[in-house]
């Protein structure tokens, strides 16, 4: 797929079109929904964690721009096979790092919409929302 | 169309006026298309505010001294060219405050909340399009003063349900508040109507009018309101400056909300006496430089004319939405006949966030707003979580929504 302009580059274009692991995990062993107050986008995340605090399998549900249904994709996909504290220790700047794009400060709090989901869902405080 | 504009606003020479607009973004000329947000600030604003800092600094009202005389003068002298703009009986009508949502948050609290004319159980009558600054105020007064608020509706064009006022307005109705025009919708309200019939039933009309005074002749006589708001940075003017208008008994029949020094005739340990009306709502040092700021882009509006400023945008807002309505996927809010609407454009595309079609018209040198533009009641009106906002104002023209259309298509392409 080609780039598009500023932040749209191929992998953000793909995962937002072709988005990987939506949906919703029934039974799920953690969830949560948070929304970004800047534009009343919606992610929920449903977990499923085996016996052994290893995250079986993850889905992501929601409306949203392209950096955070992307950023959502590409979150989902990492969590998988990892530990409940491997996955407590994910922090913004790997989350942007996993992107690869230059994000504003504004467009940066759609791009951690799916991290504070995570952190809910995890039952931590949320990542910081300042700029 | 555009031959037109240009007859009614010199808009290359307007340009010159602005120094932001002579500069580049990304290469690309800046097309700020933002204005119902905040707007740009030309030299002769920029000018009377550092000439004021840098040949008569002094606070106002209270100096001997010859500076001191000047500063007043100046600060005063805005206050009466701001009313006559808005065709005020007298300028003691109008006090300065820092905003529109301070000069509501005022009437609110004065009026409403501390006011002796509202007792638990009355109603407040405002709208689902409002600003958040016109809805969280009366939530306070509700909360803590048991007052009942309902709201008109809005039909899908964006137009006030003018028949639900015939139902919604009832004896126990004190205040009948409204946005003369939707920042969002950019619908044009008819406010002369709504302060009439709040008038029959003895209520007040409160007009919240941030986007309307910026871009049309407003004449609060003509209007019959009894109180009216509005912001300076919306209208070529500085940050920090806004206007609280009321009928001078309305105002007198208010509480001021700041305590302090100028807002007093006397103060003795305990107890203190209010200055006279609009005084009594200006405690502390009041935004001097704004002010005088303020009074330079009204004078500088005047002198373009706000019925030329008008008729202006609503061909730059009529050729925008022919342009727009060609953008396959594109879906405009609003009313469509630029009688009933001003200079704002509300869209959302089909296959691109309002926060993606920002952005990319950010890498174009377009700025635009995204997001729910403090209207979140009537985002949920419309079951939208956002939407894209272009506006246009005294310094755009159709080349600036030539460009718009232009980068509209570029984000089909990036997301098709």
């Amino acid at each position: 797929m080609a780039s598009g302009p500023g932040p749209y580059q191929a992998q953000i274009l793909d995962h937002y079109k072709h988005p990987h692991n939506r949906g919703t995990l029934d039974p799920a062993t953690h969830a949560a929904r948070e929304s970004n107050p800047l534009c009343g986008d919606e992610i929920s995340l449903t977990l499923r964690v085996d016996g052994s605090d290893r995250i079986e399998d993850v889905r992501f549900d929601g409306e949203g721009c392209a950096i955070s249904m992307a950023s959502a994709s590409l979150l989902t996909d990492s969590l998988k096979g990892k530990t409940l504290a491997e996955a407590g220790a994910l922090d913004r700047v790997g989350i942007l790092k996993g992107l690869g794009v230059p994000l504003s400060s504004v467009r940066e709090q759609c791009a951690l919409l799916p991290l504070r989901a995570l952190q809910a869902a995890l039952g931590r405080p949320p990542a910081a929302q300042g700029h | 169309m555009a031959h037109a504009a240009k007859v009614l606003l010199n808009v290359p020479e307007i340009k010159k006026d602005f120094p932001i607009l002579q500069r580049t973004m990304r290469g690309k000329p800046l097309t700020y298309l933002d204005s119902t947000a905040t707007s740009q600030k030309p030299k002769q604003v920029i000018d009377a505010m550092t000439d004021y800092y840098s040949r008569y600094n002094a606070n106002v009202h209270r100096a001997i001294y010859e500076l001191g005389e000047e500063a007043t003068r100046e600060y005063e002298g805005a206050r009466e060219r701001i009313a006559e703009f808005i065709h005020a009986k007298d300028p003691m009508e109008l006090a300065f405050t820092k905003s529109t949502t301070e000069s509501l948050n005022v009437i609110a609290y004065g009026y409403g909340l501390k006011g002796v004319r509202l007792k638990e159980g009355d109603e407040i009558l405002g709208t689902v399009l409002e600003h958040h600054s016109n809805h969280v105020p009366w939530h306070f007064v509700r909360d803590l003063k048991g007052i009942v608020l309902k709201y008109v509706d809005v039909d899908d064009d964006g137009r006030l349900r003018m028949e639900q006022y015939d139902e919604l307005i009832t004896k126990r109705t004190k205040i009948v508040t409204v946005a003369h025009v939707s920042n969002v919708l950019g619908t044009i309200n008819d406010v002369k109507e709504i302060a009439k019939r709040a008038h029959e039933v003895g209520a007040v009309c409160v007009v919240d009018a941030a986007q309307s005074v910026p871009h049309m002749p407003v004449d609060v006589q003509a209007l019959d309101c009894d109180f009216l708001a509005f912001s300076g940075h919306k209208m070529l003017g500085p940050t920090g400056i806004g206007i609280l208008y009321g009928k001078k008994e309305m105002l007198e029949a208010t509480e001021p909300l700041l305590g302090g020094g100028e807002m007093i005739s006397e103060v003795h340990l305990g107890t203190a006496k209010w200055n006279d009306v609009p005084y009594k709502f200006e405690g502390g040092t009041p935004p001097i430089a704004e002010a005088i700021g303020l009074g330079a882009a009204v004078d500088y509006l005047s002198r373009l004319a706000m019925p030329a400023v008008r008729a202006h945008e609503m061909d730059v807002t009529a050729y925008a939405l022919e342009k727009l309505a060609k953008i396959p996927g594109l879906r405009i809010y609003g009313p469509r006949n630029v009688n009933e609407r001003g200079g704002v454009i509300s869209f959302t595309m089909e296959k691109a966030h309002p926060h993606d079609i920002a952005s990319i018209l950010d890498v174009e040198g377009v700025c635009i707003r995204s997001g729910h533009h403090c209207a979140q009641p009537l985002m949920d009106r419309y079951d939208l979580a956002a939407t894209a906002r272009a506006s246009f104002y005294v310094y755009n023209d159709v080349e600036d929504a030539d460009r718009l259309a232009a980068a509209l298509h570029k984000v089909n392409e990036v997301f098709g």
